[in-house]
C-alpha cells in the first residue's frame, strides 16, 4: 500500500488469483451472520416443524404452516387494520405537517421561534413514552379501540413539520411571486408551487413514516383491545406470546406473513428506502 | 397603514395554518406531559374516591423501591451494552461496504435488512434461537457436547441476550449514516496519505474517525433515545423477567399502569424517563446544534 499503482497492482493480482482478502472474508462472514436469523425464519416457515433444528437439504417443503397461521388468527383483518392505519396516518400527517411547515417557513407569526422550539420538543417526547396519560386522553375522547385512536397521537409529527419547513425554506421566493402575479392566493401558491417542489421530501418522509407505523407496537397494544382495531404487530405479538403454546413453525409463518409486504417493498425499492432514511435522518 | 393590515392578515392566516398541528400536539404531547407531572403528586383514589394529593410521596416511594433501582440499572447497562457495540459494528459495516468488495450490494442489504423488521418479529425469530432446550443455540451447542445456558431464563445471562438481539436490529440502521458520511470524504485525502506512506490504521484514526465525529454524535443521540423508548421485544422475549433481570424503565411503566393499575406510580416513573430525554435533548440542542444550521 505505498503508491496508488502498487495498490492497483495488488488488487489486480488478488482478483486474478481469486483469493478473498481478510477484509472481504470478514465482511461476508458478518453479512451471513446478519441475514441468518431471517433466512432461518424462512426455513422454519416452509418446512414441517420436526425440521426446525434439523438442516436437511432434502426436507420436504410445505405451506401448511402458513395455512395454520392464517386459520388460527384473523390475519386478514389485521392486514386491513394495518393498511387503514398506515395510509390514514401518512395522509393526515401530510396535510397537517404541510400546513404547519408552510406557516413556519413563510408567515410572520409572533413568537415563531419559541413555537418552533415547542414543536421540536416532540422529537424527544414520543406518544409511546406518555402511554399512561395518552390512554386516559384517548379514552375520554372515545378513541380507545379505534384505528383513529392508534393514529391520532402521531399525526402532528414534529419531524414532518421540521422536514417540510426546511424544504419550503429552500424554495426561492421568486417562484411564489410569479404565481402571485398570476393571481394565485395562498392556498394555490402552496399547492402549485411549494408542494410539487417538495416531492422528494414527501417521498422520503412517507417511506419513513410507513415503515415506522407498520412496525409500531407499544401504543397500538395499549390502546386496542379487540380484533376490530388491532394492527398486525399487536396481532402477531398476541398470537406468538410463549404462553399461547402455538408451535414454532406456525409462529415463523405468522411472522413472515406480518413482515412480508414491507420486506418485499424494501427489497424492491432498496435504494429509495435507504435514501429516505438518510434524508429524513440528517437533520 | 395598508402594510400593517396586510401584515395582521398574514399573521392570522399563519396562525390558522398552525391550528391543526397545535391542537393535536396540545392534546397528545403537551397535555399528557403536564398531566404526568401533576399525577405523580397524587395517589390513585380507591373505590371511586377522588385521587389524593400527596406531594412528593410517590417520589419517596420510588427512592425506596428496589425494583425501580434494579430496572434503572438494567436500563443503564442496556444502553452501555447496546450503544457502543452497535456504533462500532455500524462503522465497521460502513467501512466494509464503502471499500471495493465483491457482492457489495448483497452485503449491504444483509446488514440493513433487520432495520425494516418490526421489533416484535425480530424478537419472535430470536426466541427460536434462545429457547432453553429446543432452541437453535442450545441444540447446536448440544451437538458439540456443551450444555448451553438458559439464555432468557438465567438472570445473569438474560439481559445480555436481549442486548445482543438489539444490537443485531440496530447496527444496520446506523451503518447507512456512516456510509453516507464516508462517501462525502474527498478521496484526495486517502490518495495523499497513500503517497505519504501512511498506514491504513493511522489514516483511519487520524483522518476518517475525526471527520466522522458529527455522524457519531448524531447516531449516539438516536441510540440513546431508542434505549429508553423501545421495549417491544421484552413483550415476547422475557416480559421483563426473570425476576426483573431484563426489565427496562418504559416496560416498568407499562406494568405499573396496565398490570398493577397504579397509574400515579406509573406517572412517577414516566417523569424519570422524561428527565432522561430532557438531558438527551439538551445535549442535542446545546452541544450539537450550534454546529448545524436550523435557519
Amino acid at each position: 500500500m505505498t503508491t496508488p499503482t502498487a495498490t492497483a497492482a495488488t488488487t489486480l493480482i488478488r482478483d486474478l488469483v481469486r483469493f478473498p482478502s481478510l477484509e472481504t472474508t470478514a465482511a461476508w462472514l458478518l453479512a451471513i451472520v446478519w441475514i441468518f436469523p431471517l433466512l432461518y425464519a424462512v426455513w422454519a416457515a416452509f418446512h414441517p416443524s420436526e425440521f426446525m433444528v434439523r438442516f436437511d437439504l432434502l426436507a420436504p417443503l410445505t405451506l401448511e404452516n402458513f395455512t395454520n397461521a392464517w386459520n388460527q388468527a384473523p390475519f386478514a383483518r389485521y392486514y386491513v387494520n394495518t393498511f387503514l392505519l398506515v395510509t390514514g396516518i401518512v395522509a393526515a400527517q401530510f396535510v397537517v405537517c404541510t400546513l404547519a411547515g408552510f406557516a413556519f417557513a413563510r408567515f410572520p407569526i409572533p413568537g415563531k421561534d419559541v413555537l418552533f422550539m415547542l414543536v421540536l420538543i416532540q422529537l424527544f417526547v414520543f406518544p409511546e413514552v406518555l402511554i399512561v396519560e395518552n390512554y386516559r386522553i384517548a379514552s375520554s375522547l372515545g378513541l380507545v379501540d379505534t384505528i383513529a385512536g392508534i393514529g391520532l397521537p402521531y399525526v402532528a409529527s414534529a419531524f414532518g413539520i421540521f422536514l417540510l419547513r426546511q424544504t419550503f425554506k429552500t424554495i426561492p421566493r421568486e417562484l411564489e411571486d410569479a404565481a402571485r402575479v398570476e393571481g394565485c392566493g395562498w392556498m394555490a401558491v402552496l399547492l402549485k408551487v411549494y408542494v410539487p417542489l417538495a416531492k422528494p421530501t414527501y417521498l422520503a418522509y412517507g417511506l419513513v413514516s410507513i415503515s415506522h407505523h407498520w412496525n409500531n407496537f407499544l401504543w397500538p397494544l395499549v390502546v386496542t383491545n379487540s380484533v376490530e382495531s388491532r394492527p398486525l404487530t399487536v396481532g402477531l405479538g398476541i398470537f406468538s406470546a410463549p404462553e399461547t403454546g402455538v408451535n414454532w413453525a406456525t409462529i415463523s409463518a405468522a411472522t413472515l406473513l406480518s413482515i412480508a409486504p414491507l420486506l418485499v417493498a424494501f427489497l424492491l425499492f432498496q435504494r429509495q428506502f435507504v435514501q429516505s432514511f438518510l434524508r429524513a435522518g440528517i437533520r | 397603514m395598508v402594510i400593517q393590515t396586510s401584515d395582521r392578515r398574514l399573521q392570522v392566516y399563519g396562525a390558522l395554518l398552525l391550528l391543526p398541528a397545535a391542537v393535536l400536539l396540545g392534546t397528545f404531547a403537551y397535555l399528557p406531559t403536564v398531566a404526568t407531572l401533576i399525577n405523580s403528586l397524587f395517589l390513585p383514589g380507591f373505590r371511586g374516591a377522588p385521587p389524593e394529593f400527596v406531594g412528593l410521596e410517590n417520589y419517596a416511594l420510588l427512592i425506596e423501591d428496589r425494583t425501580f433501582w434494579k430496572v434503572a440499572r438494567n436500563n443503564l447497562l442496556y444502553a452501555l451494552g447496546t450503544i457502543p457495540t452497535a456504533i462500532a459494528l455500524a462503522l465497521g459495516m460502513a467501512l466494509f461496504v464503502n471499500g471495493r468488495l465483491p457482492g457489495r450490494g448483497l452485503v449491504r442489504m444483509a446488514y440493513f435488512t433487520p432495520t425494516v423488521l418490526p421489533m416484535i418479529a425480530a424478537a419472535n425469530i430470536w426466541m427460536f434461537f434462545y429457547a432453553p432446550q429446543i432452541g437453535l443455540f442450545n441444540t447446536l451447542l448440544g451437538t458439540l457436547g456443551i450444555t448451553g445456558p438458559n439464555w432468557l431464563g438465567d438472570p445473569s445471562v438474560a439481559l445480555t441476550s436481549v442486548i445482543v438481539m438489539t444490537v443485531w436490529k440496530e447496527a444496520g440502521f446506523f451503518m447507512i449514516f456512516y456510509l453516507a458520511a464516508l462517501q462525502s470524504i474527498p478521496p484526495e485525502l486517502e490518495e495523499a496519505a497513500d503517497l505519504e506512506g501512511t498506514s491504513r490504521w493511522s489514516f483511519f484514526w487520524r483522518v476518517t474517525f475525526p471527520l466522522l465525529m458529527p455522524t457519531t454524535l448524531f447516531v449516539l443521540i438516536n441510540a440513546l433515545i431508542n434505549a429508553v423508548r423501545v421495549v417491544d421485544h421484552l413483550f415476547i422475549l422475557t416480559k421483563g423477567g426473570p425476576n426483573n433481570a431484563t426489565n427496562l424503565l418504559l416496560y416498568y411503566v407499562y406494568e405499573n399502569a396496565f398490570s398493577f393499575f397504579d397509574r400515579t406510580y406509573a406517572a412517577t416513573i414516566t417523569v424519570v424517563i422524561l428527565l432522561v430525554l430532557a438531558v438527551v435533548a439538551t445535549i442535542k440542542f446545546r452541544v450539537l446544534d450550534p454546529r448545524t444550521h436550523y435557519q
